[in-house]
């Protein structure tokens, strides 16, 4: 029977705990904010994903790991032609270019990534197919869901935190006139360095993170590490939202049912079959 | 004459009056009203104080089945029907999962109201989109000495199924009370 629904009642961390649960085997399908993904699962473990954005081709995957040059990649994207991404893997080994280990690990941190961005969805229709399996050729990695949804949770705060500190992302960014931090001492990874090159008041945080194709995680947490350190500041600001009360819990007294004698309980069990 | 009596719960179109028309053997005493409300006009009416069938065992003996009101505005009923009672269904439409908080949480108000045994009836299994009652233990933490029971509320027999689980549920209790 069908497992479809919306993350607004039911969100990443229940599915996953539910699929983990129920050992389930199958694709789940998950369509939010103009970006489909699909997870792939076996006997209650994660196998593979991909999204519409990032479609796990294990080039790609191993530039990102830095195993492979942009000068390679596009060297054996031109070679490689039509070939399944296991014959791929096995043409990259024996070139000596990678080891096994290495593929595996690109697989998986890229299988973890895309899961990992399911969790700060908060909307979007969801379905999954039973016994529905990755395309042939594929490589699958099995990784229990157990550290996934820990890890997953543990994102979500830092996302919520994020979230309050950084709430509007359609405001800009400028350099502060008088950085608190000793310029000179900073290190900058290459995804911060992409953000730099984009600060300017015209420019919103949204739309720096979609020149970078970056995530709205992704940003936030770059953004706000600037904000502390004290590189930028944010112009055009507005006000953050209230936030909704919760209303109060209520306590009400536990009141003992009424005696009933367990003849009664028999009698309307007779009643009720004749019925 | 003794009378007992269970309570109907579940969220808002859940199925709750349909299970007590299917059963009763009066006509369902209701109070049904037109939504006026366009955020709860999933159908055209709901029940707005409660439903009531009965269930004559004998000459001695009636049951009672009330249905408590759906929509959030009339929760002041809940408590008010629960006095008493020997032990509640929550009722869930399996094929709206965005009914699945609201159903946790009244069955977490109901439990407070008094230990009485429950059981949940999965309901609307007819349905192409109804979850597994597995699937909704899991969804719902239910724990799992608690009966999930498929239910298809226009089906007798499947009716009949539910409240036998609620009996059975209350004569395990019975034999828990008994041992210790």
């Amino acid at each position: 029977m069908a497992l479809k629904g919306n993350l607004r009642d039911f969100n990443t961390t229940q599915l996953l705990n539910l699929i983990n649960l129920a050992r389930k085997t199958g694709a789940l399908t998950i369509q939010s904010q103009g970006a489909d993904a699909k997870v792939y699962f076996k006997e209650g473990k994660l196998v593979h994903a991909t999204t519409s954005s990032q479609d796990g081709d294990l080039t790609r995957m191993l530039v990102q790991a830095g195993k492979l040059s942009e000068e390679q990649f596009k060297t054996i994207r031109a070679r490689s032609g039509k070939i399944s991404e296991k014959e791929l893997a096995l043409y990259l080994i024996n070139a000596g270019l990678v080891t096994q280990s290495e593929v595996v690990q690109s697989v998986k941190d890229h299988v973890l990534n895309v899961v990992y961005r399911l969790f700060t969805w908060e909307d979007g229709v969801f379905y999954f197919e039973p016994n529905r399996l990755p395309p042939a050729g594929r490589i699958t990695v099995p990784i229990d869901l157990e550290n996934v949804i820990m890890e997953g949770s543990r994102r979500v705060k830092e996302w919520e935190r994020l979230q309050e500190e950084l709430p509007n992302l359609d405001m800009a960014l400028k350099f502060t006139d008088r950085p608190s931090a000793k310029l000179r001492n900073v290190n900058l990874t290459v995804e911060e360095w992409r953000v730099i090159s984009f600060i300017n008041p015209r420019n919103t945080i949204r739309q720096i993170a979609q020149s970078n194709n970056m995530s709205e995680f992704q940003i936030r947490k770059i953004v706000y590490g600037m904000l502390q350190a004290g590189l930028v500041e944010l112009v055009r600001p507005e006000g953050a939202e209230a936030r909704p009360l919760v209303p109060p819990g209520r306590k009400k007294p536990i009141e003992r049912p009424p005696a009933v004698k367990r003849s009664v309980i028999n009698r309307l069990i007779d009643r009720i079959r004749k019925l | 004459m003794q009378t007992v009596k269970m309570v109907i719960t579940g969220p808002f179109s859940s199925g709750k009056t349909q299970f007590i028309r299917t059963i009763s053997e009066i006509d369902v005493v209701s109070t049904d009203r037109r939504i006026t409300s366009e955020s709860e006009r999933v159908k055209e009416e709901t029940t707005v104080a409660m439903d009531f069938g009965r269930i004559t065992v004998d000459e001695d003996l009636v049951l009672y089945l009330f249905g408590t009101p759906g929509q959030k505005r009339f929760d002041f009923m809940w408590e008010i029907l629960s006095e008493g009672m020997l032990g509640f269904i929550v009722l869930i439409d399996s094929a709206r999962p965005e009914t699945f908080r609201e159903a946790r949480r009244i069955l977490e108000i109901f439990r407070g109201y008094a230990p009485t045994p429950y059981v949940v009836a999965a309901n609307k299994q007819d349905l192409a989109d109804a979850w597994e009652p597995e699937d909704l233990r899991i969804a719902l933490k239910i724990d799992p000495r608690v009966k999930v029971v498929p239910c298809v509320a226009r089906d007798r027999e499947s009716v009949k199924s539910v409240l036998l689980e609620l009996l059975f549920s209350i004569l395990e209790e019975m034999d828990a009370e008994e041992q210790t």
